[in-house]
């Protein structure tokens, strides 16, 4: 089966529907790319998957588990990662404490005292997963606040490549960032891929997606309005499709 | 001399740095701490003995176990106005409990301690359930409680005879040190293990940094934020103990305006208003910083409305410092 499995997901703010029975499938070691004008509920759609939105109506199956009624955090130990448009960072939090927000790890100090956060411990992974993203930040005991756009994007994406997950979702990842980071982003994407693990990208900048993904999904005012093959299609179709022209 | 200018500037930041990380304390309120208790040495003989720094803390007490609670409400970016309230009407309760009802004397220990959880569980139930503003909800206790307290006091005058044993948590002297600060001391290094080195203690930081993180990150913030509120009424209740044992009754119009005085001390001592940032040692020094104040300008002689401005312009100068950093850090 496949690794995640939408089915028929429906969301209301008030009066507002924002989706309206999404279907979607994604297998592991693929790069799905989620495209879609502003307001068409790609965001909405993640939150559903990540747990931070509860669904009106459908379900979620992520590793043939269903999932509709766990909350963000235990989504997150299933290995569902995102990293967020805004990053979702504690800017006054050093890096260690960032990249392991939720999910510390713990000591007991002299073996009988109440458990402790293990400073040390998060500092020297925090600082191995940073050198593995290939990354330069000047001290990992700085709030992450001090840090320019793509260093603090560099955090939020060693937070969700810390702990081993098998679907990473990326918001708009390259929106805020330098062309060298962006070359950087999508160079992690393949890697990603190559090592098995599933990735959905949400981008405005089609020549990203059309660069980096297996196949792309196009989402319409709350409805799928299309799933396709990259290799398959041009770039003039899939705006079609996201205008509504096809 | 630029460079020498610099590497001191450096060294001071390094420091800093070394006093934030490992003892989560604000360098600069321990400075001003220490040229306070300089400053009142040289300025009056009585300042620097046993018994006089025994007083300071004495004084202290109260205020420094309720903000305690304010310390860790504000990291997570709440407020807590009903504190001092709660102080009044739980001390009523655990006299009630053992001067009317004539329970046995640790009755008193715990309905103080019950009452004032009880007061913060409601907070921290309203905050989360109903989305009301902290401000409001603990505004409203403020009164609730209070009048729950003169309701519950016969005529709404004190409810004096207490038992020796809880009297002595008040005025007993084991090895010379008073009861309270004793008390003081094992709820701030409670609480300071908690807030600086446990799990709920980061997640409090981090929720009042940014509270989508810590969700986006699956933490449970209405859950934390209801602990949050309890353990602000539980200290509260304990102020009350305190102060109810201090001066031998269960007064219901004891703590008035005291919320105000933990906010103070909490800020003072290097606590953000504005979340993500606070220090239970941190706190302690702000207590003392008001405490060596008062008393200091008391052996001078000062009149006390001059202490109320002292106090009042520490504050304001506190904030500011801390509004310096914070900007740059929740910048970009």
């Amino acid at each position: 089966m496949s690794l995640l499995v939408v089915k028929g997901v429906t969301k209301r703010f008030g009066a507002v529907q924002v989706l309206n029975g999404v279907d979607l499938t994604v297998e592991s070691g693929t790069v799905t790319g989620l495209v879609g004008d502003n307001g068409a509920g790609k965001s909405t759609l993640m939150k559903t998957i990540t747990g931070l939105y509860a669904v009106d109506e459908g379900r979620v199956i992520f590793a043939d588990r269903d999932v509709i009624g766990q909350g963000p955090g235990a989504r997150r130990s299933l290995g569902i990662e995102m990293i967020y448009q805004d990053l979702a960072l504690a800017k006054q939090q050093d890096v260690a404490a960032n990249i392991f927000l939720g999910r510390e790890p713990l000591r007991r100090p002299f073996g009988f005292f109440p458990p402790i956060v293990d400073t040390a411990k998060m500092d020297i992974e925090a600082q191995k997963m940073i050198d593995r993203l290939g990354a330069r930040i000047p001290s990992i005991n700085r709030p992450v606040g001090l840090f320019s756009g793509g260093q603090q994007q560099t955090v939020a994406i060693a937070r969700a490549l810390t702990f081993n997950p098998k679907l990473v979702i990326m918001d708009e990842p390259t929106a805020a960032l330098a062309v060298r980071e962006v070359e950087s982003v999508l160079k992690l994407i393949r890697q990603l891929k190559a090592e098995g693990i599933a990735v959905i990208l949400i981008s405005h900048r089609l020549n990203d997606v059309m660069e980096v993904t297996d196949r792309i999904v196009v989402l319409r005012q709350g409805r799928i309005e299309a799933d396709l093959v990259t290799r398959k299609t041009q770039m003039k179709e899939v705006v079609e499709y996201i205008v509504g022209a096809h | 001399m630029t460079s020498h200018a610099a590497s001191i500037a450096e060294r001071w930041r390094t420091l800093q740095f070394h006093f934030d990380t490992r003892l989560h304390l604000r360098l600069e309120s321990l400075i001003v701490l220490f040229i306070l208790v300089i400053a009142m040495s040289v300025l009056s003989p009585y300042f620097l003995s046993v018994s006089n720094i025994l007083n300071i803390l004495l004084a202290t007490s109260t205020i420094g176990i309720l903000a305690i609670g304010a310390t860790l409400i504000l990291s997570s970016n709440g407020l807590d106005l009903s504190v001092g309230s709660v102080l009044g009407f739980s001390g009523v309760a655990g006299a009630y409990l053992v001067a009317i009802v004539e329970l046995p004397w640790p009755f008193a220990i715990f309905g103080a301690l019950a009452a004032g959880a009880f007061a913060g569980s409601i907070n921290g139930f309203l905050i989360t359930r109903t989305r009301i503003p902290a401000f409001i909800v603990t505004l409203g206790m403020l009164g609730i409680a209070r009048g729950f307290g003169l309701i519950l006091a016969p005529n709404g005058g004190a409810i004096y005879g207490l038992p020796p044993e809880i009297v002595f948590l008040g005025q007993g002297r084991p090895l010379g040190i008073p009861a309270p600060v004793i008390i003081l001391a094992l709820a701030a290094v409670c609480a300071h293990y908690l807030l600086a080195y446990s799990r709920f203690g980061r997640h409090t930081l981090a929720m009042g940094d940014s509270e989508a993180a810590a969700r986006a990150t699956g933490i449970n913030v209405e859950r934390q934020r209801w602990i949050l509120y309890t353990l602000s009424g539980l200290t509260a209740g304990l102020a009350g103990l305190v102060f109810m044992a201090r001066v031998n009754a269960g007064d219901p119009t004891a703590g008035l305006n005291y919320e105000l005085t933990a906010i103070t001390a909490a800020i003072i001592g290097g606590t953000s208003l504005f979340g993500g940032k606070g220090s239970i040692l941190g706190t302690m020094v702000g207590a003392l910083i008001m405490g060596v104040l008062q008393n200091g300008l008391n052996l001078l002689a000062v009149p006390s409305f001059w202490q109320q401005v002292a106090i009042g312009m520490v504050l304001i100068l506190a904030v500011y410092i801390d509004q310096l950093q914070t900007s740059k850090e929740k910048k970009a």
